[in-house]
């Protein structure tokens, strides 16, 4: 990685020779967000616009009243149970690794090619590469490394630029592996026995990913869940996920019998006048964040649980050297200190500000 | 030491006093001596020593980590022992090593050379977990923070050894970690410690506010004029004077032994009682103000001419013991004139007596609390009322002593820059520092992060991120469109700032959304705030 100097002379002398165009001659910031111009097409816009290429499902990423809408199928459907008639006017479904031509009217050198690549993140979560003039960009979205049953795993994609998020840019994050944290939640379990264990959870990736989890290391009792949680598990359970006995807390008659249970809820529900009526209640919360002590008591969590679904630093690292595009944009999160250590480590790094992506979710 | 990370652990994500009180007291069940002792010193912030300074753990993770990511990742995370805990490299081969012991840690540390010190601490950390580093550095730096006061572990300790938490505190501060002796007497294995030959402090009394709601009509019964002491307020440090035949001392509100700082103070008593009072500047029999007391603060060892340039003293209005005799039990009225009797006789000029005020009805009480505010009395801050029945008890009993502080002066100032706050705060923008308009330029005079409710500092929060222009590391310049109305207590001129103004104790009194920036105050409005110089 020493020699990026003479590398991007190269570089430039190819693309002069074979008339290719770099991603930064076709791919543009707006204030709706990033756009490949050619294409004439968003990727997850935060304000609707006419044509938009959806990553994943979270709402900071799919949002509603786009006209013409490209996503993986499974993306599809949770944007249509989170939108319902709002989620587009017109879609196209694309599933992975299936390339697409986004713009068939336009002369052949002119075409842009989108292909869906797992992404790791939940279910339906992809990269997307687009190939244009002989260049290649790949936009990550969210994503991470780790195992997760729930979606399919990330796949390295040989690129020119490739886009990173960096959520959890910055050495101090390491997660621990989720076992270690549903081991703590099962310990606790152990200890206060007539406690009910709330844990909060995302709607979207976090819950199922924890249920799924508990499930393999042995927890085959019901869980109890919130009613916000329950179409989006039933969603996951139509697309082939096992999550076992679920039941909703609103059909369990007696409360009191929810001692020593586990009920999942959203994080907001937490602190609500909902939690009150369960019995004895010790607060839990799963998220990459739960790392940094202040944010966890910002929470109010006793239990925090390390659980995150995008990389944690060495990941985000391991991720770039595997990848090894030769350009590195970051974006969304802790930009600053990724840039560094992607310089540092050889790469053409450079932050990427989008606006309008919730740092919170996860 | 594996027991004790996980008891902070505990103690740091449980809010509720009772889960707090059956963790500590299962900790205090099954953890040996001296390891339980430590452990209480720790949390209830009586280690006599850091184990290690702060700047030893920033060079070792300088030596280990890039320093950029370094400054970056302690603004985000917002307090260094938790950032070196993650940022800390996990050593190679972790096979479940035994650490040493809580009190085998103290005790090394305790008898260390220095350059054992830097070998030692390394070795641990390469050893430990990050729960379990952020436990030795906040204990070895006497940091420790995990939502249990002085007080609740006294209460705590009463429960678990089945007494009143009075019997504590009688004791506290005559004894000392790791409370071997405490502990058997808690568990019923030895007598009641005797502490009655040392010089140790006692629990002070304290003051609620007054209300005023009820004082300014609705309840005229509120308070009863001629049941009542009123004095001044003095704005200075409340300090408790020992001085026993076994030695003298000054101590703190908090009980913090600050003899120390004030060695001309002491040096001039020679008698033998235990008083309460407040602590000036007292040059000539004149009180100063709180902006000279400020330089003789934290000073752990004030030079000659320092001494000699802002003298010390005490106002003194209680007695708590009076020539070896205790009068706690006696009501103020008595008290008062044993006081009174016995400073008739006394000839020390750092003494002196806090006059006893008297208004003639509430209009009057008002009026004088009003002069609080003129700038003669610049030592003044308020009123006390104190019950003339009240016996002298620690802690805040209900009803007995009142304060009544002058209302805060108050300014519209603009928004400047804003830094992350710590602890519970880090991450949200919490800290602002506010200008005011000079010559159509705005000059910074002071910084505020308190005042404001938890909703408020989110609005705050996102409004900085939205409204960010520029960065100076972990500093946000905003755009000037923000105006706060700032109260505080006193202004005074000050070398150190540009505007030549220093402001006590700011906080944000409202934020006003509403207000255009060119309409806030000017800096020659400010300068008029400030009491001439006595």
């Amino acid at each position: 990685m020493g020699c990026s100097r003479s590398r991007d002379n190269l570089l430039q002398f190819i693309s002069s020779v074979l008339n290719t165009q770099h991603p930064r001659d076709w791919i543009e910031t707006r204030p709706q967000g990033l756009y490949c111009r050619p294409a004439g097409c968003f990727i997850d816009p935060h304000k609707p616009v006419a044509r938009a290429i959806i990553t994943h499902g979270h709402a900071d990423h799919a949002r509603p009243g786009n006209q013409w809408v490209v996503a993986t199928p499974a993306t599809l459907d949770i944007m249509q149970l989170r939108y319902a008639e709002q989620a587009w006017q017109d879609h196209v479904a694309l599933a992975y690794a299936q390339p697409l031509c986004l713009n068939p009217e336009a002369v052949e050198a002119e075409q842009v090619t989108l292909t869906f690549q797992p992404a790791g993140h939940i279910l339906g979560s992809a990269q997307a590469l687009l190939e244009y003039a002989g260049s290649r960009l790949v936009i990550s979205g969210d994503y991470k490394r780790r195992h997760d049953p729930t979606c399919e795993a990330f796949e390295v994609t040989p690129c020119d630029v490739f886009i990173t998020e960096a959520t959890f840019g910055l050495p101090v994050f390491k997660h621990p592996p989720i076992d270690q944290e549903i081991e703590k939640l099962l310990e606790s379990m152990r200890v206060f026995p007539d406690r009910c264990h709330l844990v909060g959870v995302y709607a979207l990736g976090k819950c199922q990913r924890v249920i799924l989890a508990l499930r393999e290391l042995g927890y085959d009792e019901p869980i109890f869940m919130h009613g916000a949680l329950i179409k989006m598990c039933e969603l996951y359970q139509s697309h082939g996920i096992e999550l076992g006995s679920l039941i909703a807390v609103n059909d369990v008659k007696d409360k009191r019998s929810l001692a020593g249970k586990i009920v999942l809820a959203p994080p907001s529900a937490l602190n609500d006048r909902w939690s009150r009526k369960l019995p004895n209640v010790r607060t839990a919360m799963a998220s990459g964040w739960m790392q940094i002590r202040a944010r966890s008591k910002q929470r109010n969590a006793e239990l925090p649980l390390v659980i995150s679904d995008h990389c944690d630093w060495p990941e985000l690292l391991q991720t770039l050297t595997d990848v090894n595009a030769p350009d590195v944009w970051v974006t969304h999160g802790r930009e600053e200190a990724l840039v560094y250590q992607a310089t540092n480590m050889g790469f053409r790094a450079q932050a990427l500000s989008l606006l309008g992506y919730e740092e919170e979710d996860d | 030491m594996e027991a004790f990370a996980k008891l902070l652990e505990l103690l740091y994500f449980t809010n509720s006093k009772l889960t707090k009180t059956a963790v500590i007291h299962d900790y205090l069940r099954n953890t040996p001596d001296p390891d339980r002792g430590w452990a209480i010193a720790a949390i209830a912030g009586t280690l006599k020593f850091d184990m290690f300074k702060r700047a030893l753990i920033k060079k070792l993770i300088l030596e280990r980590v890039d320093e950029t990511l370094f400054a970056l990742s302690y603004d985000y995370v917002g307090e260094m022992s938790e950032t070196v805990a993650h940022l800390w490299p996990n050593s190679a081969d972790k096979t479940a090593i035994q650490l040493p012991s809580l009190s085998e840690v103290v005790e090394h540390f305790q008898q260390a050379k220095k350059a054992d010190v830097e070998h030692y601490l390394v070795e641990l950390l390469d050893n430990m977990t990050p729960a379990q580093r952020w436990a030795l550095v906040k204990l070895g730096t006497r940091g420790l923070r995990v939502g249990v006061s002085a007080r609740l572990l006294k209460r705590i300790l009463a429960e678990y050894g089945n007494t009143n938490i009075d019997e504590i505190e009688a004791l506290w501060h005559g004894l000392e970690p790791p409370y071997l002796d405490l502990l058997g007497w808690l568990e019923g294995k030895e007598e009641k410690p005797d502490v009655s030959q040392r010089v140790t402090f006692n629990p002070v009394m304290l003051a609620h506010p007054l209300d005023e709601e009820k004082l300014q009509g609705h309840q005229a019964d509120y308070i009863n004029l001629c049941d009542w002491q009123t004095e001044w307020k003095y704005d200075g440090i409340r300090v408790q004077l020992v001085s026993t035949p076994n030695g003298k001392a000054l101590f703190s509100r908090t009980g913090d032994d600050i003899s120390h700082s004030f060695p001309d103070l002491l040096a001039k008593i020679d008698f033998e009682a235990v008083l309460d009072g407040e602590l000036l500047v007292i040059r000539d029999g004149q009180i100063g103000s709180f902006n000279q007391l400020q330089q003789r603060l934290n000073k752990k060892k004030p030079s000659k001419k320092l001494q000699a340039e802002t003298p010390v003293g005490i106002v003194v209005y209680d007695a708590l013991n009076i020539n070896g005799e205790s009068v706690t039990a006696q009501p103020l009225q008595q008290r008062r004139a044993l006081l009174e009797q016995w400073y008739a006789d006394l000839n020390v000029e750092s003494l002196l007596l806090s006059s006893v005020l008297s208004p003639t009805d509430i209009a009057d009480l008002t009026a004088l609390r009003q002069q609080a505010t003129d700038t003669q009395h610049n030592a003044v801050e308020g009123l006390m009322l104190k019950r003339l029945d009240s016996t002298y008890v620690s802690g805040r009993p209900a009803n007995q002593w009142l304060k009544w502080k002058r209302d805060p002066m108050q300014l519209d100032a603009v928004m400047m820059y804003a830094q992350r706050g710590s602890g519970k705060r880090s991450s949200f923008y919490s800290d602002y520092t506010f200008g005011v308009w000079d010559d159509g330029q705005l000059v910074p005079i002071g910084k505020a992060y308190s005042g404001f409710t938890d909703a408020e500092l989110k609005e705050l929060d996102r409004w900085v991120r939205r409204n960010t222009i520029a960065r100076f590391g972990p500093v946000k310049e905003v755009k000037k469109a923000l105006v706060l109305e700032v109260a505080f207590d006193s202004a005074h001129h000050s070398n150190r700032h540009k505007s030549g103004i220093a402001l006590r104790f700011p906080r944000i009194h409202r934020i006003r959304w509403d207000k255009p920036a060119n309409e806030a105050d000017i800096l020659a409005t400010v300068k008029k705030l400030i009491p001439d110089q006595a």
